[in-house]
């Protein structure tokens, strides 16, 4: 009609506009961008502009209605001089990986460790050595074809013989490439793998970012996607509950300094005092939440511990002492331990892994010298350590080498792993209890110590209590909770704690009360996410962690 | 209605040459003292649609209007009736919607019901406050004129909430109500391109389209427009009550509108009903101010506009403080069978934060005393305003009422309190940019969207008169994101939750106010005014020039180092930290309880510049961490939040959503997603539903343009040999 006939007067008016827009556009688009599809549309190229680290302020997309059309005005206030470059909401470049079987319980025959992403095959390349063609530096895997071959380290170390299942974009799970790395089952051992893939330029897979990437890629279908919306409702009883309440107290605090700031002269003053208590309770409602979650962690996945220390100083006897088995074979022989051997026990529910290792020293024998190398990688990958020493010979000096090569396999993960002396065979040296404590005070090192007998059993309690200590349990009711936290769940309570302390930091900077508002709103949403009353691009995604947790 | 191209606008700093396109602002730069000479598209209408009628106009003129040939009465004065935006009220929405369509070049109607009315103060004559100030202050931005006429008529002035942070930190003027109406009426009348007409406007015209063609008056006038404006007030069907008496009005004293809310339901639109009261006004002359507490106004007086030609002091005055007694209490428990709230016979609800002395009372039972404020209402009335004193109490009981304060034993009443009914339109009828969804080029403004407080209407006003203008000229209305402004939360709130009181604007609706604050609404708003055409020269001038000194100050001071000295000790003794060895200006700053004046006292401070640059300066600085935190968080937000929703999406096909949330969005129809969110009754889980459905909408119009373009160029390649792929069965394999 009418409209119509002023359609093309309209275009008309906006060409110019439009032309200088995509200069602008071509000036903005940093070129080592993957190439664009070759007909990107206006709408696409908009969202570049969103993305340009370049300041913007007004944008409009038009919509059916002719003038209709909205100039859009993002905040943007030309005195904040540096620019935010808003983080990718999936970043499609990356390449991730994680383990994908199960964790804790009995470990499986089998485990794992899955690459997605446009350097998958790159990334596994660089791990995987195929049995056959190793002289070929590139691995050039057909999709859908099983190799077989090892994982080494950086140094070049075999990690664990493995197969290697290619699945090229766009037949793989995420229509990426996909690489999936099977390996022994033992966590240690799939933690490695993953720390080496980690180490050649993977990133770590967010919970449920395989599955995200599925659906962003097309792959899931919808009926799939809209069931794992309906989990964001799920309710979580007596967490939902500590939740609840916690985020009702930040809003009530909220709300009486909200309302002093909106109607000023009209209220009471605040009780400063008050408030600050009343925050001190929530950080520790919410530390205590937490610690609850770490539990809830270890009774999934468990606890590793190394037992480690020179040859014959009897870890094997300790393991089959601890385990109330005959797992591991003791004799007199310095040395009868030559790979690593597991056992489990329980400590308050809790199952952990012990692995006792070959005595770590200097030695020519080929066998012996791949079980040290194995002890080390041990060590490195678990989350305690049990040196252990005789009281009969005393601190040696070879024990004061091991324990630098302890302190030096730490340091390469980065994160410190706690180390208990465990000073056994303390029946055949009753005295070496007083004579210890004065030897060993520069070993600062150990987070505890303990005096062990694997023969009599004496001291394995003091063992578990120490460990149950160092891993932070202590406070833990052996009867347990009416609720578990899951990993989603957890992430929200770091940031309600992170809010409340940045939250004390500004009462202790005597900032102004609005600046109070801002991290107890923080402290709120992220609680609200839990319970799912407030709506953002993490709780999508966080869907799909759990989503692939039910998997 | 026919689709246009996909277009996109980009306004931006580095784009000079794109806005001179875009809004080909005059070449002729010797307006630098005059914003009313943006040359403005006059545009022929296209010779081909001359025989149907005018719904679609560019701007007109008066050449336009008689070639067309569309209206034939020979004869003089015809023109006049022809406008390009008609703007119907003069309240502080009218006006400032009707200055800023001027200013932008249209030809402007402003249509009011009593031309001595204009910019009337019939509630509190105070600007600003809380949350309003800021309103206020991006208005200013924006080149409006509240803040500027409130700096012009102040009685009294003081900065709120000083030491409670820069982003609540709030001006507040006590203004002359006389004054003030006069000085505002005054620039109406002296603004070009803008006519005033008294009338009572009680019909909207209708085009063919759905859309408004102009409208018809009381009297039979008809005035023709491709945008009309409607800010109707407390006029709307308006009806004012003293005690259980009541009569048609919309102010005391002036008669209501009629006819025009049947109209507009006849056209489709849902109406509603609200109520807002004001409080008795007494004889400044009977009181006896003696016992009562003073409150004076800032020795430093702060301003509202960003332009220093309208900072020019004055004699302030003095504000009293009383409080109600153990007799006002008695009063009124003794009666409140005789409120209408309690009473029982107004239905319409009045706002939960400016509650009667009844409610008050009521509610806080074992409080046993309120605040009462005493501001007088200008320097020649003797009528003073009793804040917190408003009642639904009949006349009768008033003056007994009134003689419990302290202070007011003898005083006399000129007015009585009364509260006021009136119909709005809930505003989820209209778009963001305050156009209504139904009707093309019909907008609303102020208080018949639901609002209350002048800054609110005035807020709207702005919006409302840059879209008419920018409608009728054809050019793409403007929408302030709600993470942009108190006037972006103020609309977007409006038009997508379901407000059943009075909205007035706080602090606390807005999620990131730390980033919009009063010292920085030009720095967030200004550029886009003057993108625009709103903003002249010299102002465009003057706020480049403060911008340069704040960010080269800022240089300044994160390159100056000092070691111990005079100024390093006082900032160790007020901060309670440490100095260190050559620390910059800037880390002094940044330790608490330091501010720029301590710089000053030990010169180290810059005296070229203003109490409010340092100011900006000093608050950049010191918030620094928080301030871009609070950035990036609003940038992880905005790609999320402001993806668009399709306007033909079909709700109540989509089954994944809840039909709670299915009725409320087909209703609301919101923009974006964020907007999706924050209407009630919409659940997280809906958000992620209607995010599948948008992701799995655009995965199948990319499946099918890539289809599209494949098969364009087999088709080319084959030239006629192959039959074409089907779009859907491609699609499926």
């Amino acid at each position: 009609m009418l409209r119509a006939s002023e359609k093309p007067n309209a275009v008309m008016a906006h060409l110019p506009a439009l032309r200088v827009l995509l200069r602008h556009i071509n000036c903005l688009i940093p070129p080592p961008r993957t190439s664009m599809p070759a007909l990107c549309t206006i709408r696409a190229t908009c969202h570049f502009l969103l993305l340009s680290p370049k300041p913007r302020k007004l944008h409009a997309t038009a919509t059916s209605k002719g003038p209709e059309n909205h100039a859009l005005l993002l905040n943007r206030d030309e005195r904040v001089a540096r620019n935010v470059t808003p983080s990718d909401v999936v970043e499609k470049g990356s390449t991730i990986a994680a383990i994908v079987t199960s964790l804790g319980g009995p470990p499986g025959a089998v485990g794992i460790v899955r690459l997605s992403g446009p350097s998958a095959v790159s990334v596994a390349g660089r791990v995987f050595r195929p049995a056959k063609r190793s002289k070929n530096n590139d691995w050039k895997p057909m999709s859908h074809v099983v190799e077989y071959g090892v994982v080494l380290d950086s140094e070049g170390n075999v990690i664990d013989e493995v197969l290697a299942v290619p699945m090229l974009a766009p037949k793989s799970y995420t229509r990426e490439d996909v690489v999936e790395i099977q390996c022994h089952g033992s966590e240690v051992c799939l933690r490695r793998v993953l720390r080496t893939c980690l180490e050649a330029g993977a990133t770590l897979a967010q919970p449920g970012e395989f599955t995200l990437r599925a659906f962003l890629n097309g792959r899931l279908d919808l009926s799939q996607a809209e069931n794992v919306g309906r989990l964001i409702t799920a309710k979580s009883g007596g967490f939902s509950s500590l939740v609840r309440s916690l985020r009702m107290q930040c809003i009530e605090l909220l709300t009486e300094i909200e309302a002093r700031l909106d109607f000023e002269d009209e209220m009471p003053p605040l009780d400063l005092n008050i408030i600050m208590d009343k925050i001190h309770s929530m950080s520790q409602d919410v530390e205590s939440a937490l610690e609850a979650e770490n539990y809830d962690r270890l009774l999934q996945s468990g606890l590793q511990i190394a037992i480690v220390g020179r040859p014959n100083v009897g870890k094997s006897s300790l393991l089959n002492a601890w385990s109330k088995s005959e797992r591991a074979i003791v004799t007199e022989i310095a040395g009868t331990t030559r790979d690593v051997i597991e056992a489990s026990v329980s400590v308050n529910g809790i199952p952990i892994t012990l692995l006792d290792t070959a005595g770590i020293r200097d030695t020519d024998d080929v066998v012996e010298k791949i079980g040290v190398e194995r002890s080390e990688a041990v060590a490195r990958g678990a989350d305690l350590i049990i040196m252990t020493v005789s009281a009969v010979e005393g601190w040696t000096s070879e024990d004061t080498k091991l324990l630098e090569r302890i302190q030096s396999a730490k340091s390469s993960t980065g994160s410190l792993i706690p180390v208990i002396l465990a000073v056994n065979k303390i029946d055949c040296n009753p005295r070496a209890e007083t004579d210890w404590d004065r030897g060993c005070q520069s070993h600062d090192i150990f987070s505890k110590r303990v005096f062990t007998c694997a023969v009599t059993g004496q001291g394995l309690q003091d063992l578990e209590r120490a460990v149950l200590e160092l891993v932070g349990l202590d406070a833990i009711p052996s009867g347990g909770r009416q609720w578990t936290v899951n990993q989603r769940q957890c992430e929200q309570l770091v940031r309600t704690k992170e809010a409340l302390e940045r939250l004390q930091s500004s009462i202790k900077e005597e900032l102004p009360l609005d600046f109070w508002t801002i991290d107890l709103r923080d402290a709120a949403l992220s609680l609200g996410q839990i319970i799912g009353e407030d709506i953002s691009e993490e709780v999508l995604s966080n869907i799909f962690g759990k989503f692939c947790i039910g998997k | 209605m026919a689709t246009t191209t996909l277009f996109t606008l980009h306004l931006c700093r580095f784009g000079q040459s794109f806005s001179k396109k875009l809004f080909s602002t005059s070449p002729s730069s010797d307006t630098l003292l005059n914003p009313h000479h943006v040359t403005f598209h006059h545009k022929l209408r296209r010779p081909n649609s001359s025989s149907a009628p005018a719904f679609f106009r560019r701007f007109s003129t008066v050449a336009a209007a008689s070639t067309s040939g569309e209206v034939n009465y020979d004869g003089i004065g015809t023109a006049d009736e022809k406008y390009d935006v008609i703007v119907v009220g003069g309240g502080h929405a009218g006006c400032e919607a009707a200055l800023a369509s001027a200013r932008l070049g249209a030809r402007t109607l402003l249509l009011t019901l009593n031309i001595d009315r204009i910019a009337w103060q019939p509630c509190n004559p105070a600007v600003g406050g809380p949350a309003k100030s800021q309103l206020v202050h991006e208005v200013d931005a924006l080149s409006g004129e509240i803040g500027k006429i409130a700096d012009r008529c102040y009685l009294q002035k003081r900065v709120l909430n000083v030491s409670r942070g820069p982003a609540v930190r709030a001006l507040r003027a006590q203004t002359d109500k006389r004054e003030y109406a006069m000085q505002m009426k005054s620039v109406v009348e002296s603004t070009p391109n803008l006519s005033i007409r008294e009338a009572m406007v009680t019909d909207i015209l209708l085009g063919k389209n759905d859309n408004v063609e102009g409208v018809c008056t009381f009297f039979g006038m008809k005035f023709y427009a491709p945008s009309v404006v409607l800010t109707t007030g407390t006029f709307m069907s308006g009806k004012i009550w003293v005690g259980r008496t009541s009569m048609p009005a919309g102010r005391a004293g002036e008669s209501a509108s009629h006819g025009l809310t049947e109209n507009l339901q006849r056209l489709g639109f849902e109406t509603d009903r609200l109520k807002t009261g004001t409080p008795a006004r007494v004889d400044i002359r009977t009181v006896d101010f003696s016992g009562l507490e003073p409150q004076h106004g800032d020795k430093e007086v702060s301003w509202f506009s960003f332009d220093p030609d309208v900072h020019i002091e004055r004699e302030q005055m003095c504000c009293y403080l009383t409080r109600t007694t153990g007799r006002t209490h008695q009063i009124i428990r003794d009666n409140l069978h005789e409120t209408p709230t309690y009473g029982g016979w107004v239905e319409a609800k009045g706002p939960r934060y400016c509650p009667s002395i009844e409610d008050k009372i009521v509610r806080f039972q074992d409080k046993e005393s309120h605040q009462i404020f005493l501001e007088p209402e200008g320097r020649s009335v003797p009528e003073l305003y009793v804040q917190g004193f408003s009642t639904g109490l009949p006349e009768r009981l008033q003056l007994p009422l009134l003689r419990t304060l302290p202070g007011l034993e003898n005083c006399s009443m000129l007015r009585p309190a009364y509260a006021v009914e009136y119909d709005y339109l809930p505003a989820h009828q209209c778009a963001r940019s305050l156009m209504t969804k139904k009707i093309q080029g019909l907008f609303f403004s102020g208080q018949i969207n639901g609002t209350t407080g002048y800054e609110e209407a005035a807020a709207q006003g702005i919006i409302s008169g840059i879209n008419a203008a920018r409608y009728a000229d054809g050019k793409q209305l403007i929408v302030l994101e709600r993470e942009s402004s108190y006037i972006g939360t103020l609309i977007d709130d409006l038009v997508t939750k379901d407000l059943r009181e009075p909205y007035r604007m706080l602090t606390s609706r807005s999620e990131h106010r730390l980033l919009l604050r009063s010292d920085n609404a030009d720095s967030r708003l200004t550029p886009l005014a003057h993108e625009i055409g709103l903003i002249d020269d010299r102002r465009w001038k003057l706020y480049q020039e403060k911008q340069a000194r704040i960010s080269e100050e800022k240089k300044r001071l994160r390159s100056v180092r000092i070691s111990g000295g005079d100024l390093a000790a006082e900032v160790s003794r007020v901060s309670g930290q440490p100095v260190r060895d050559s620390s910059t200006l800037e880390s002094l700053l940044k330790k608490p309880h330091i501010q720029y004046g301590i710089l000053d006292e030990h010169g180290f401070g810059n005296i070229e510049l203003s109490r409010i640059e340092k100011e900006c300066v000093e608050i950049d600085i010191k918030y620094e961490g928080f301030i871009l935190r609070q950035q990036s968080q609003l940038q992880q937000m905005v790609t999320q939040q402001h993806r668009q929703l399709p306007e033909d999406l079909d709700y109540h096909m989509i089954t994944t959503l809840s039909i709670e949330a299915r009725e409320k969005l087909s209703k609301v129809r919101p923009q974006t997603i964020g907007q999706a969110s924050r209407v009630g009754g919409v659940s997280p889980a809906d958000i992620t539903a209607l995010l599948i459905v948008l992701e799995a909408n655009r995965r199948k119009a990319q499946e099918q343009s890539r289809y599209k373009i494949m098969n364009a160029m087999r088709a080319k390649a084959l030239e006629e040999e192959v039959p074409e792929v089907s779009c859907t069965e491609t699609v499926s394999s």
